[in-house]
């Protein structure tokens, strides 16, 4: 969800995200579930079919379908020789299209989109959690993923300019203590944003 | 603008003492304020919204003392820190801009066209569904500071903008904090910044040492550093 929403104005970046949610979850057990190898074939046709509609570019598609085609051109092979061709080809269908499907969702939904629906979901709970920091506490946890990444690179590029040998306690120890000092700082940030109503 | 006034306001970190007995009465539009690296400006500062709370003395806002009404006085007053790597919430620039907003009663219309207009202002409409991480230094601090005036507070505070942005980043930051209608009170070490304020104040080892036209307090400052 960091940097995959792929701007647009087509009908699927349209749709309420709760039935994108909900069409994503049908699908996806429809075609774990069916031993039918030509839904699944139809299920692919259907997918590219999305993709196009949605007008994502191909390169941003590319990436988020790529990493599974190397998973499956190791596992396909092992699940061929252990159970079958058909189960094997099965497998990586669902696969594909579960990836293809999630990767399309997150392509074409904002974190605010998906953040609204949770908190949409969570509401009939409202008496045992609160989904506004639920809401909150998702939005948090995506933006400190590349905070995070940032700051281990930084440690690691201070310690090649340093010449220190590698140690995991030389790249632990200041990255948590700077985690600790970015938290701090988001902290103080979602106060001064009036976070702390 | 707002009236801000602090009395007899003292702090201490442990037992390193950061302001000692100050009293000010803030009014003017633009207001610097300027001293050596831990000599407790930036401290001043996050007392005004509440970010710290005095250990003696009392700070106010319009009246209101911070303590009490901090939801009030942060309402009024925008905070910009430093790194604005700190203060991006969320994934996309867009969606940091309008998260300020999330809390505001407005409907989702309201939410959009105030956030389009805050992204235009700030020169960010193209970069508007870009993931906020990636964009560079100085759009990072210009994103920090639309996310802050889309509230449309009546007061600016800025704890060293500029720190952490190129030259020509400092001067586009620098003219923006100029011409903004809002009360704006900057710390700073770019003492150009402050050079066409209202009023600077120079902070030295948590006591008020100079305050009144930029010519004076500048002056007085870098005496000091001599």
């Amino acid at each position: 969800m960091i940097g995959l929403y792929s701007p647009g104005s087509s009908f699927i970046h349209r749709a309420p995200t709760l039935l994108k949610l909900f069409l994503l979850s049908l699908c996806v057990l429809l075609i774990g579930t069916s031993p039918d190898l030509r839904l699944i074939g139809g299920a692919v046709a259907g997918v590219v079919l999305l993709f196009v509609i949605a007008r994502v570019p191909v390169r941003a598609a590319a990436g988020q379908i790529i990493p599974i085609l190397f998973i499956l051109l190791i596992a396909v092979p092992i699940q061929g020789l252990l159970s079958g061709w058909l189960v094997a080809a099965l497998m990586a269908g669902r696969l594909l299209v579960a990836v293809a499907l999630a990767a399309l969702f997150t392509m074409t939904t904002t974190v605010t989109a998906v953040l609204e629906a949770f908190q949409t979901l969570l509401r009939p709970f409202r008496r045992f959690v609160d989904p506004d920091r639920v809401g909150l506490l998702v939005a948090l946890t995506i933006r400190c993923i590349p905070l995070v990444s940032d700051i281990v690179r930084e440690v690691l590029e201070a310690r090649t300019a340093r010449g220190t040998q590698w140690s995991l306690m030389s790249i632990a120890v200041p990255v948590v203590v700077r985690s600790l000092y970015a938290a701090d700082a988001l902290g103080e940030a979602l106060i001064a944003r009036g976070l702390d109503d | 603008m707002s009236s801000i006034r602090f009395e007899q306001v003292s702090h201490a970190f442990g037992a390193r003492s950061v302001l000692r007995d100050v009293n000010l009465h803030l009014t003017e539009q633009r207001i610097g304020i300027v001293g050596a690296n831990g000599s407790g400006k930036s401290t001043l500062v996050r007392l005004i919204n509440g970010l710290v709370t005095p250990q003696s003395g009392t700070v106010t806002v319009d009246g209101q003392t911070v303590g009490r009404h901090a939801r009030d006085v942060r309402r009024k007053i925008g905070f910009i820190f430093t790194n604005p790597d700190n203060q991006i919430v969320m994934p996309t620039v867009r969606e940091d801009v309008a998260f300020t907003l999330r809390r505001r009663g407005l409907d989702k219309g309201q939410i959009d066209e105030r956030t389009t207009a805050a992204l235009a202002q700030f020169g960010l409409s193209e970069h508007a569904d870009h993931p906020a991480h990636r964009l560079s230094g100085g759009q990072k601090q210009l994103l920090a500071l639309a996310a802050v005036l889309v509230a449309e507070p009546a007061t600016i505070v800025a704890d060293e903008p500029t720190t952490l942005l190129d030259a020509r980043n400092v001067r586009r930051i620098s003219e923006l904090l100029q011409t903004l209608p809002q009360q704006v009170i900057v710390v700073t070490h770019h003492l150009h910044l402050v050079e066409e304020f209202d009023r600077v104040i120079v902070i030295e080892e948590g006591e008020v040492v100079a305050d009144g036209t930029p010519e004076r307090s500048l002056a007085a400052y870098r005496a000091l550093l001599a």
